[in-house]
């Protein structure tokens, strides 16, 4: 076997573990679309928001610090303690919690029953809102998570892969974070399945995300259900946004992540978890693969920016449904 | 007319009791339309109640004002013996009272006995962790669920359809699993909203048969909407007939059948 196709290979397995990041992102979209029909534009935003409240609370930063300093004078920034990392977490799940109940409280319960053109503006309203909130609160200034997650190369499957291609092959180059990240999601997937198929509370969210006046007929109430789904649209959110924020620094760019679950969700279907997560291995997968095959050596590369929008554009003209999507049929 | 607590016996033999459920001067306005006007009756425990009216005369109105789907401007219902206070549709059917819908509102995407296990979803009691990992009180509580659903499959013969997701299936069957899925329920009170409508004469028989041996077999109290008046005048113990919102006759069959008001609303009568 030649070097390159080994090198083919290690292609594959960066752009599967990229691909495990875009699932995650498009996995939020999922769950809440799935229950309450919401395209909720503000997924990416959120991802960002968590990360700053979880850098936030680990630092022991003070909320809203500069709005305290501007009003009273004061010079406080810091608490002077370091939260533990799993303590922290902790803290932020409830603080998205919080965020989900005000969701549902205060916006989407009083346009129960509107287009979905509607609620999706009102998510772009939240995305712009909660980003403010995110900037006020932690201030805008790039953070690094210090979760102490290992980064780099792994020099071990570089070395114990290494004799595999001949002389030109210098083993497997595969980011220590990536392989991280992809048992985090991995855990994270199977945490959600076992929850949707197996608790009370997962049976009532497929049952609502199937048809809501029979929902309510068997004493399922929808205001919980839609609490909880953006309650775990924040867990998601949080993981990723750990993630990638963890790879590139937790800015506001990291907001953008959710253009790039657009055509993951385009190819799996926006209301399939497995589809959103075979549809992020592809485009993960593909992108990558382009690149090394066609992109670098014949169109001048950078292909990876939009390859993903190019191959959601094909979907949408044969199968607008996407992989796993519910069919879409109309009787006459 | 009878006393309000005392039970009696009907001539096949079966006993009705006291008063279930009373609705006392209920008025329901959509904006300046007046759906119901000041209705007043009551369904007693372990009866076939049925209310029948022209289309239009306010029948699913009322059935919605039961189910909580509706909030009526004035009037009071009570429920085994107590005031019942504004609830929300799942606060209604958390309180034992299971219904049925008149197009059919089903989990389209999941199998039958998928469906008629979610009528049981108020009946699970044991903490998430112990329904994710699948130990102790969330096993039992599932073995004894699946127990329970499986009876109210065998009862109205849809053991072979059990794993066929419900969207596939005709539309007779589709009633068949609504009407399981509430009785999985083991509801106080059953609606049903039409149950027979769309059907044809030999699926009518079959759920005129379900509706009797379930009121029969488990004593359930059940108030029915029909269009269908052979159908109703064999099935019910008590009447109601609403023309415009208005009651216009309440009873036996009999009595309804031979209420002139009744009777105009029917076959219609020339105004002057």
């Amino acid at each position: 076997m030649s070097a390159d196709f080994f090198y083919g290979i290690e292609v594959v397995i960066n752009g599967l573990m990229a691909g495990v990041l875009y699932a995650l992102v498009a996995l939020g979209f999922v769950l809440i679309f799935k229950a309450s029909g919401i395209f909720n534009y503000a997924q990416g935003v959120m991802a960002l928001f968590a990360a700053l409240t979880l850098v936030g609370v680990m630092e022991g930063q003070v909320p809203f610090s500069h709005l305290i300093n501007a009003i009273f004078g004061t010079e406080i920034h810091h608490f002077g303690w370091h939260v533990p990392a799993l303590l922290a977490i902790f803290l932020t799940l409830l603080v998205m919690v919080f965020f989900a109940w005000c969701v549902q409280k205060f916006v989407f319960r009083h346009l129960v029953g509107q287009e979905p053109i509607i609620l999706f503006m009102a998510t772009i309203g939240l995305a712009y809102f909660l980003e403010g909130v995110g900037d006020l609160m932690w201030g805008s200034d790039i953070k690094t998570i210090a979760l102490g997650l290992p980064q780099g190369g792994s020099l071990w499957l570089e070395q114990a892969t290494s004799g595999l291609g001949g002389d030109d092959f210098y083993g497997f180059f595969i980011d220590k974070l990536d392989i991280v990240a992809t048992l985090v999601a991995a855990v994270l997937v199977i945490s959600l399945i076992v929850f949707a198929q197996y608790t009370k509370q997962g049976r009532a969210m497929r049952a609502v995300a199937d048809d809501h006046q029979a929902a309510l007929s068997v004493g399922i109430s929808l205001n919980f259900i839609w609490v909880l789904v953006w309650s775990l649209a924040g867990l998601v959110a949080l993981v990723a946004g750990v993630m990638w924020g963890a790879k590139s620094g937790v800015q506001f760019s990291l907001s953008l992540i959710a253009l790039k679950a657009l055509p993951v969700l385009m190819l799996g279907g926006f209301t399939s978890i497995p589809g959103a997560i075979v549809g992020g291995l592809i485009i993960g997968v593909g992108e990558k693969l382009f690149e090394f095959l066609i992109g670098a050596p014949f169109l001048g590369g950078a292909t990876e920016n939009w390859f993903a929008y190019m191959l959601a554009l094909v979907f949408l003209v044969f199968r607008p449904q996407g992989l796993f999507g519910e069919r879409i049929i109309e009787r006459v | 007319m009878k006393d309000a607590q005392d039970s009696y016996v009907t001539p096949d033999g079966r006993t009705i009791g006291g008063i279930l459920m009373d609705m006392r001067n209920i008025t329901l306005r959509f904006g300046g339309v007046e759906a119901i006007k000041d209705i007043s009756f009551n369904i007693r425990e372990g009866e076939i109640r049925a209310i029948i009216g022209p289309n239009g005369a306010g029948k699913s109105s009322m059935l919605n004002v039961i189910s909580g789907f509706y909030n009526p401007q004035e009037g009071e219902v009570w429920f085994r013996g107590a005031k019942r206070p504004q609830m929300k549709p799942f606060q209604v059917a958390r309180h034992g009272i299971a219904r049925t819908f008149q197009n059919i509102a089903l989990f389209e995407g999941m199998s039958v006995l998928d469906n008629v296990m979610t009528g049981r979803l108020n009946k699970m009691k044991a903490g998430m962790v112990s329904q994710a990992i699948w130990k102790g009180r969330a096993e039992r509580e599932e073995v004894e669920n699946r127990e329970a659903v499986e009876k109210v499959i065998d009862f109205l013969e849809i053991q072979a359809i059990r794993k066929t997701p419900v969207g596939r299936l005709p539309y007779g069957l589709k009633k068949r699993v609504e009407l399981a899925r509430a009785l999985a329920a083991e509801p106080n009170l059953l609606l049903l909203d039409e149950p027979m409508a769309g059907m044809n004469v030999e699926e009518k028989e079959d759920m005129s048969r379900f509706i009797l041996d379930v009121n029969d077999e488990f004593g359930t109290t059940i108030a029915l909407i029909e269009h269908d008046m052979g159908v109703v005048m064999d099935l019910s113990d008590r009447v109601v007939v609403m023309d415009y919102g208005r009651k216009i006759g309440d009873g036996s069959p009999d009595e309804v059948r031979n209420n002139q008001e009744v009777i105009d609303a029917y076959l219609g009568v020339a105004h002057d």
